[in-house]
């Protein structure tokens, strides 16, 4: 790890005036990803503006069928939250699913979506479950938030400050894992919505985390496993690494969207 | 065994896990000297390139910055060096390239050392490494090894043609051949036994100091074996004498072969320490583990089993490419000849055996024994073709090879490839395994497993291992350039204390604990009173370390022939205060006696008198009480066993669970039950993380893929079944203790029974083969393939 300036401030306001005034610097959330990339020597920044000090971004309420969570709020606090497993337990237990229980003590629901790191899970949950979105600035809609991999609609300096769940009928995750890293190598997350069916797959596609409106329609048609089947998603848009080829992967994102399914249907 | 002592047979609790337990261990990294420096090493980002310049003004002026080292300062020293000589078939020895301390001119592997950036904090030496510039003309890289071989894209060595370093065989080809043509049946296998990153907890880290007053050097290293490395570097590489060179290993954090080789960080932080007059730490971090640390296995071999037609094997005929890498390490030529090849026969009367190997330069990095070192490899040949076979002529699995056991009345039993086994037993480690494992009830549980939409396999595999690498006449006559016994020293001290100084180094394997309970048996002692004194040149008389299961075997019996002579000694003793003829003194539970009569005398006031001769045999023996012994045995000893295994496949994702593994070995005489099962859990571990999850993936040019924990796939506990494990004993005929051997059997007998098993559940494909690690990739795909 190279020397940086730390600082951690107690408005963001004040994270915002550290921001613009460093020469390269960069927010600190969790520290899941960061921190292990500038110990890799693969991030070098000049400034590490530490979020864990502003109150006002933790925290989870549930009004009028939208659960609001912090954007500095763990996986672990998701995970365990009474009101987030009343609301969306598919949201809990993929939180609960995320990395392993020091990965979940420290990284934060906000470090992980503004990062969209193409295999991580909560891009699959926010898109799936269509949810809002909120920065320093402005709202931002799921659909438009992902703009592909490790990119999203996050403007220089703009930070995420909560994100906002509608809650749906039924709705499940279901990942299988990357069998070194146990990020997602495939990832499905399936919503059953008084507006329709939504399907998002994180950790397949070559641009991220992504929707298929092949499966949405069927699904809302059907709400059952047999109502999709392999083939639908092109192989030529998936990634290919060294533990799964394209055609694996689409193969995958079949076989997970069915079970998905079955977990949210039963 | 003896109750009151914690003896041979006891579950004693390891004595070394409190201080690991409580994070009290004393590692090389946690060793801070007066006024040390740092250094952090430049490493090749390419497989292999022209060196035309280094800058390192940039890097010199950075903060902290006290030295920078190249080639040119290591000019005066040879290169690292290579422990084993295997010569060609036509009689020429080996390629032996020269492997440079740091790079001459140029580079042959990601990772190898170009130049040492030495500072007063670690993160100044890693600073000022990042600004070292080295300006490359990259060359085609040499990836793989048939490639190598048939249209090599460049030369890894210029003096080694077609990137060969040997071609060395076994057996006669021309009788092999006439049992091919007339068999009944032939059974081929094409198959690549997969590379692997060794892994270690700790990685390496060394320390190199240099007394100024004297001209003594000190190296702390994470050695499984500080005494060859004081051998190696002290003599071959720095020219340093023995008595002015200490190694000292201490708490090492496991090995499985990675650290028994000279490594170059070890000559670098030496000669720094000299150069600078201060001392000099290494530590690797991971990914440099990575692209440093030898890996282990990759072999590509074809492999042909000749039989009559009641599955009677008439002739096993290989063809094996083996990788050594970049660079011959350590003992790199002998793993896949006479530690492979040699174990072809496995525990069957196959009469006739011809394996061909050819050793082949890449531009990878170096190639070693790893957990087993060619024992798995040649168990995972001979155990997958004789699954095939059993396959094609419709035998079970067992009966197959039941028919050509070698039978307990053949021992001692001379084999076709060289060795031979002085003993065992291996139906009676068939017949516990099937048992334990049930395997008759199998076709139940894979109805039951079908319902649930599940294939189920079962597998089996039956090893042998040839283990306590020894003696030294049979090595040296196969090429190896050192002796391979063992030492021991037994200081009775004037209270009756002992201090066991031994030259088997413990990173990992209890011997703290084993080989206390040896010296309480034999000596009737408290176990409490005896400690264990290892990895210390300054305090150990001599030592060639641990690896290759030797340590019991040869280490323990060096053990018990020193505490032979303390009791000899000590009848003398014993004799002259009971006034009797030493003759007439038994020892018997830590009391001599005089036979027939109720005389006795206690250890602890013989030791006393040795100490405090004042009514002692001065003109017939010394005072004091301390004997060492070197033990070099007859023979290597012969571990034996049969795994069996059983996995379910997810059909829709190729994912392979493994649903039971069954151990049942035969080690001869065991000391502690409990750290032998926990040896073989780990070589279980291992095995299956062998078979089914890990491998060192290169790219075509040679990038490592699998550089960190990110890519390549560690096995962790969730991806364990609970093992069973048991053990059949036929005691070792020719060391004291009846013992053999356990620290590799997991490792080697356990990749076929997975494999085997996987085979066994795709089998409603046509599936013959899947290549190790059984990915869900590969599975899905084979599955699929089949499908379409």
């Amino acid at each position: 790890m190279q020397s940086f300036n730390y600082v951690k401030p107690a408005s963001l306001a004040d994270a915002a005036a550290a921001l613009s005034g460093a020469d390269d610097g960069t927010v600190l959330a969790g520290g899941q990803t960061l921190l292990p990339t500038m110990k890799a020597r693969l991030a070098a920044p000049s400034d590490v503006v530490d979020l864990g000090g502003i109150a006002e971004l933790k925290g989870i309420s549930v009004s009028g069928g939208t659960v609001t969570i912090g954007a500095m709020t763990r996986h672990a606090d998701v995970a365990g939250s009474a009101d987030v497993k009343g609301a969306i337990p598919a949201l809990a237990a993929l939180a609960g699913g995320i990395g392993d229980q020091a990965v979940r003590n420290r990284g934060t629901m906000g470090g992980s979506v503004a990062n969209n790191d193409p295999a991580a899970d909560y891009p699959a949950a926010v898109l799936g479950l269509g949810a809002t979105v909120k920065t320093t600035s402005r709202e931002i809609a799921a659909d438009d938030f992902f703009t592909g991999m490790f990119e999203t609609a996050l403007a220089e300096g703009e930070i995420v400050t909560s994100i906002s769940f509608p809650q749906p009928e039924k709705a499940a995750y279901a990942k299988f894992p990357n069998p070194a890293s146990r990020y997602a190598m495939v990832g499905v997350f399936v919503a059953k919505t008084a507006s329709g069916v939504r399907v998002a797959v994180t950790g397949a596609g070559n641009g991220g985390v992504f929707r298929v409106p092949a499966y949405e329609a069927a699904l809302s048609a059907n709400f059952s496993p047999d109502a999709i089947a392999d083939g639908v998603v092109s192989a030529a848009d998936m990634n290919s690494d060294l533990h799964a080829d394209a055609e694996y992967r689409a193969h995958l994102v079949g076989v997970m969207a069915r079970r998905a399914v079955a977990a949210a249907a039963g | 065994m003896n109750d009151s002592v914690a003896g041979i047979g006891a579950r004693v609790l390891r004595r070394e896990d409190f201080r690991f337990i409580k994070g009290r261990g004393k590692y090389v990294d946690d060793m801070v000297l007066p006024r040390q420096t740092y250094a952090a090493i430049v490493r090749s980002p390419h497989a292999h390139a022209t060196i035309n310049s280094i800058d390192s003004s940039a890097a010199s002026a950075m903060p902290g910055v006290v030295k920078i080292l190249t080639a040119t300062d290591f000019e005066a020293f040879g290169g690292v060096p290579c422990g084993w000589l295997v010569n060609s078939q036509n009689g020429d020895p080996m390629v032996e390239p020269k492997h440079p301390i740091l790079a001459e001119g140029k580079v042959r592997h990601v990772g190898d050392p170009i130049a040492v950036v030495i500072a007063n904090t670690r993160g100044q030496a890693r600073d000022a490494a990042d600004a070292v510039e080295v300006d490359y003309s990259a060359l085609p890289a040499v990836v793989s090894m048939r490639q190598a071989i048939d249209n090599p894209p460049a030369a890894v060595h210029d003096d080694a043609a077609n990137n060969v370093c040997y071609d060395w065989a076994i057996g006669d080809k021309a009788e092999v051949d006439a049992a091919f043509a007339s068999a009944a049946h032939v059974t081929r296998l094409e198959f690549t036994n997969n590379r692997v990153s060794p892994n270690a907890m700790e990685p390496r880290c060394a320390i190199g100091d240099y007394d100024t007053s004297n001209g003594d050097y000190t190296l702390y290293t994470t050695s499984q074996n500080p005494h060859v490395i004081r051998l190696l570097m002290g003599a071959f590489v720095l020219s340093i004498p023995e008595h002015k060179l200490r190694v000292y290993s201490p708490d090492v954090g496991g090995g499985f072969g990675s650290k028994i080789y000279h490594y170059a960080e070890e000559a670098i932080v030496t000669v720094a320490a000299k150069v600078l007059g201060r001392p000099v730490k290494w530590t690797s971090d991971r990914t440099e583990a990575f692209i440093s640390d030898a890996h282990g296995r990759d072999h590509v071999t074809t492999a042909e089993l000749a039989m009559d037609a009641d599955g009677k094997f008439l002739g096993l005929r290989c063809d094996t490419l083996a990788n050594m890498g970049a660079y011959l390490s350590t003992f790199a030529p002998c793993v896949p000849t006479y530690l492979h090849a040699t174990l072809l026969a496995g525990q069957y009367k196959t009469p006739l055996i011809y394996c061909n190997v050819k050793a082949v330069f890449t531009n990878t990095v170096p190639v070693d024994a790893y957990r087993g070192a060619g024992r798995p490899e040649a168990t995972y040949l001979l155990e997958r073709v004789i699954d095939k076979a059993a396959r094609e002529m419709k035998l079970d699995p067992a009966e197959i090879r039941r028919r050509n056991f070698i039978q307990p009345e053949d021992f001692p039993y001379q084999t076709p490839v060289a060795l031979v086994y002085d003993i065992g037993d291996y139906e009676a480690t068939l017949a516990a395994a099937l048992k334990a494992s049930d395997w008759d009830g199998f076709a139940a549980r894979k109805a039951e497993a079908k319902s649930r939409g599940k294939l189920r396999g079962i597998g089996l595999s039956c090893y042998i291992e040839a283990c306590g690498i020894a003696p030294s006449a049979v090595v040296g006559s196969l090429g190896a350039r050192a002796g391979l016994y063992e030492a021991a020293t037994i200081r009775v001290n004037p209270t009756g204390s002992i201090s066991v100084l031994t030259g088997s180094h413990s990173h990992g394997q209890g011997h703290e604990t084993t080989f206390a309970q040896v010296v309480a048996e034999q000596l009737g002692q408290p176990i409490d009173n005896i400690d264990i004194v290892h990895g210390d040149t300054a305090r150990i008389p001599f030592g060639m370390g641990t690896y290759g299961s030797r340590s019991i075997a040869v280490g323990g019996t060096a053990i018990v022939k020193a505490v032979d002579k303390i009791i000899a000694k000590g009848k003398k003793i014993a004799a002259h205060l009971m006034e009797a003829s030493a003759d007439d003194v038994v020892f018997e539970n830590g009391m001599f006696k005089v036979a027939g009569t109720d005389k006795e005398i206690d250890f602890g006031s013989v030791a006393l008198t040795a100490y405090v001769p004042h009514n002692y045999p001065l003109d017939e023996i010394e005072p004091g009480l301390e004997e060492t012994a070197f033990y070099d045995p007859a023979n290597f000893t012969f571990p034996a066993g049969s795994y069996v295994c059983e996995v379910e496949i997810d059909p829709e994702t190729g994912v392979v669970e493994v649903c039971s593994m069954h151990a049942s070995d035969d080690f001869g005489e065991i000391i502690n039950p409990m750290i032998v099962e926990g040896q073989v859990h780990g070589g279980l571990v291992q095995g299956i993380g062998q078979a089914l999850l890990e491998q060192a993936v290169y790219d075509d040019n040679g990038q490592l893929l699998t550089a960190s924990y990110n890519d390549y796939t560690m096995p962790r506990a969730d991806d364990m079944p609970n093992f069973t494990v048991d053990h059949q004993i036929t005691a070792c005929t020719h060391n004291p203790l009846g013992v053999k051997g356990c620290g590799e059997a997991g490792a080697i007998g356990s990749p076929p029974a997975v494999i085997n098993a996987i085979v066994d559940a795709l089998g409603e494909y046509g599936v013959e083969h899947i290549e190790m690690p059984a990915t869900p990739r590969k599975v899905w795909r084979a599955i699929h393939s089949a499908k379409n």
